[in-house]
């Protein structure tokens, strides 16, 4: 299978060692993006959060015990297993930059594309969304709300991208073109320790342009062969190991 | 003439020289039926007014029980095409006195699957945005598009045998439909045989294409993963015996013989015969998966099962308690021609592709990928089980009903009167 080439391809960079896992990423996406709160928040697999921080461990005895936490949003997959499976195309890689779309209207709620995904990025309404009163005041006007029996997931803040091209056509510049830092992400933006970083990974004026190619980056999963569109950076080998399933005998890079 | 109140109150609408049970004990019947039914639209009415939240599922099972009940009733639903494309394409002519039930049978699996999948998809009212925006890449579309043909075929297929009803047949249009929609019947005998292959395939191949799941990732022959052929093989090696499971339920409840012991014999060697080619298909199959699929994604076999719910037992069973004795069985004529022995074979034939089709759904889930994830379980709960017990009593229903007023069985007269 062959991923789409884009001239601009907009990536994150997340540093898992300097995420110390505090959760404002996932906090400032839940508001960012108008994810209705759970009333009961107890069973986790119900929960809509579109970006999920996971504790990864070296299961090492003390004093050799290590913990990294590793930030997962949507990967924007290259090659997306979610998105050929889906029977009316309501979702899809086709936008310049490479971000994988979900167009509430159209999903019929089959949760296709929830078993092909094997980052578990995507999220189902099991309930009729509700606000707790007032909170609807402080919604993003950007961002639709959606019903019960669709899917939903990170978009990489898709509104952002949407008021940075806007302003840069206004400003007389190339929307197609964006500088570093005009179109982030709220997670990138709310992380207090700058452990994520997002840009186009294509123009070497971008941040992430040289973070995506250090030798201490690699990808979820990788040899599944998805191409994610989100590069982990760990200079810790036990961390790499694990981002893709390394067989014992198998040397990791970095 | 005459009334002779000793037969039941509605005997003008049985099928000619046969004798039914009196109504009130039919009524009896169709009301403990009736309460299955019940549980299960009281289920359905909750799930459709208040979401799938009503449901077991979750972020990780997104399929669950019904995704399971609908690919097993679809698989033992294919003796209808299958025994079909036998009979009115390959003219092996005995199947005619049970290919009226394997029509009724293979109608009731599809109506059945159909209206599961209204329940299971999040958004019902949009169910025919599957034609209208229909994305010719994915497997579920053409899924889609095959199971809704199919079912019209086989409406059109059970129409002639309805109208063959006593009454309705001295209505000389119906009458004449009837008879025509026969002659053609070897027509939609292939149209169906086509779409059904087709979509046992795509169901298989739904899964196979999923290469970010390597529990079920298959590589492609053609355009479609190995997983397409096997479940289109499979169904085919455990419909018929399904069928005939059936009919024999119908003796058992009725008191009376409704098949030859010799058309049930040869169903049982036709899904033998198709088991010993799945079988062949399906270790190769396993071989490959464990030394290539499974490699490739950086993962060992033993990491592909868990604890006893996902166990090795499963695989175990599926594949040697269901599929390898139950074959021998049914191939070896002194075993197959053994009732308890051919009995016990069609009911592990039958459960052997049910486990292969629950593995497929809920362990392909259940499974971890990202190697710092961890297994989940998923245990159905009452409204999950009531939509299917619904769509049980929907058969039960259908099946009584036809039994009873409509001429299935050209051998029950027959038979019967031998007994007697
Ligand atoms: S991470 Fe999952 S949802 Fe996102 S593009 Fe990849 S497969 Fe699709
Ligand atoms: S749940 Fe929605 S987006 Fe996902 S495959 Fe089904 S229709 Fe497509």
């Amino acid at each position: 299978m062959e991923a789409k080439e884009f001239k601009v391809r907009w990536v994150m960079a997340i540093d898992i060692d300097k995420c110390t896992g505090c959760g404002a990423c996932m906090v400032a996406c839940q508001a960012e993006n108008n994810l209705a709160p759970v009333e009961d928040a107890s069973f986790k697999l119900r929960v809509m959060n579109w970006l999920v921080v996971y504790e990864l461990s070296n299961k090492q005895p003390f004093p050799d015990h290590d913990i990294a936490y590793l930030p997962r949003p949507c990967m924007q997959c290259g090659n997306p297993p979610c998105v050929s499976v889906c029977p009316v195309i309501a979702t899809d890689k086709n936008e310049e930059g490479g971000i994988v779309s979900q167009v509430t209207p159209r999903c019929i709620g089959c949760r296709y594309c929830m078993a092909a995904c094997p980052y578990h990025a995507r999220y189902f309404n099991w309930f009729d969304p509700s606000w707790p009163e007032g909170m609807e005041k402080v919604l993003t006007p950007d961002v639709s709300v959606r019903p019960r029996g669709v899917v939903e997931k990170c978009t990489f803040c898709h509104h952002r991208f949407m008021q940075a091209k806007d302003k840069a056509i206004v400003e007389g510049r190339d929307p197609e073109a964006l500088n570093d830092g005009d179109y982030v992400t709220s997670c990138a933006e709310a992380c207090p320790n700058g452990a994520i970083v997002f840009g186009d990974v294509n123009n070497p004026d971008h941040a992430v342009y040289e973070l995506a190619r250090s030798q201490y980056a690699c990808r979820l999963l990788e040899r599944l062969h998805a191409d994610p569109q989100v590069y982990y950076i760990s200079r810790r080998e036990w961390v790499r190991r694990q981002l893709d399933n390394y067989l014992e005998n198998e040397q990791v890079k970095g | 003439m005459e009334k002779n109140y000793s037969l039941p109150a509605d005997h003008d609408l049985f099928p000619e020289g046969v004798q039914r049970c009196s109504l009130m004990k039919f009524m009896g019947w169709l009301g403990f039926v009736g309460i299955f039914a019940l549980w299960g639209l009281y289920a359905a009415f909750r799930v459709l007014s208040n979401g799938l939240g009503e449901t077991a599922m979750d972020d990780y099972f997104g399929f669950g029980l019904w995704i399971t009940f609908d690919l097993a009733v679809i698989a033992l639903g294919a003796g209808a095409f299958f025994t079909g494309l036998l009979r009115y394409i390959l003219n092996i002519d005995p199947l005619k006195n049970i290919i009226n039930l394997t029509v009724i049978v293979g109608f009731i699996c599809y109506s059945g699957a159909m209206l599961i999948l209204v329940l299971d998809i999040g958004q019902p009212i949009r169910a025919w945005f599957g034609y209208w925006h229909a994305n010719v890449h994915s497997m579920l579309t053409e899924v889609i598009f095959c199971i809704t043909c199919y079912c019209i075929v086989l409406i059109i297929e059970y129409i002639p045998l309805i109208f063959e009803q006593k009454q309705l047949n001295r209505i000389p249009l119906l009458r004449h439909i009837a008879h025509n929609l026969h002659v053609m019947m070897p027509l939609f005998a292939g149209i169906g045989a086509f779409l059904s292959t087709f979509h046992q395939g795509s169901l298989g191949g739904m899964y196979g294409v999923l290469f970010a799941r390597p529990y079920v990732y298959r590589e492609g022959f053609f355009v479609w993963p190995w997983t397409f052929f096997l479940f289109v093989i499979s169904a085919v090696a455990s419909g018929p015996v399904f069928t005939v499971l059936i009919a024999t339920i119908m003796e058992k409840f009725g008191g009376k013989k409704l098949v030859s012991w010799e058309i049930k014999s040869l169903m049982g060697k036709i899904a033998g015969a198709m088991l010993f080619v799945y079988l062949i298909f399906k270790f190769a199959d396993t071989y490959a998966w464990i030394n290539n699929v499974l490699p490739a994604a950086g993962l060992t076999f033993d990491q592909n099962f868990y604890s006893t719910i996902y166990g090795q037992w499963l695989l175990w069973t599926e594949l040697g308690l269901c599929g390898v004795i139950p074959c021998i069985i049914l191939l070896t004529p002194s075993l197959r021609n053994t009732p308890s022995l051919f009995y016990t074979a069609a009911v592990l034939d039958c459960i052997g592709i049910t486990i292969n089709r629950y593995v497929f759904t809920v362990q392909a889930l259940a499974m971890p990928v990202m190697p710092f994830d961890s297994w989940e379980t998923y245990n159905p709960n009452w409204a999950e089980w009531g939509a299917c017990a619904l769509i049980l009593a929907y058969g039960a229903i259908v099946l009584s009903l036809s039994y009873r007023y409509l001429p299935v069985f050209p051998q029950e007269r027959k038979l019967n009167a031998t007994k007697a």
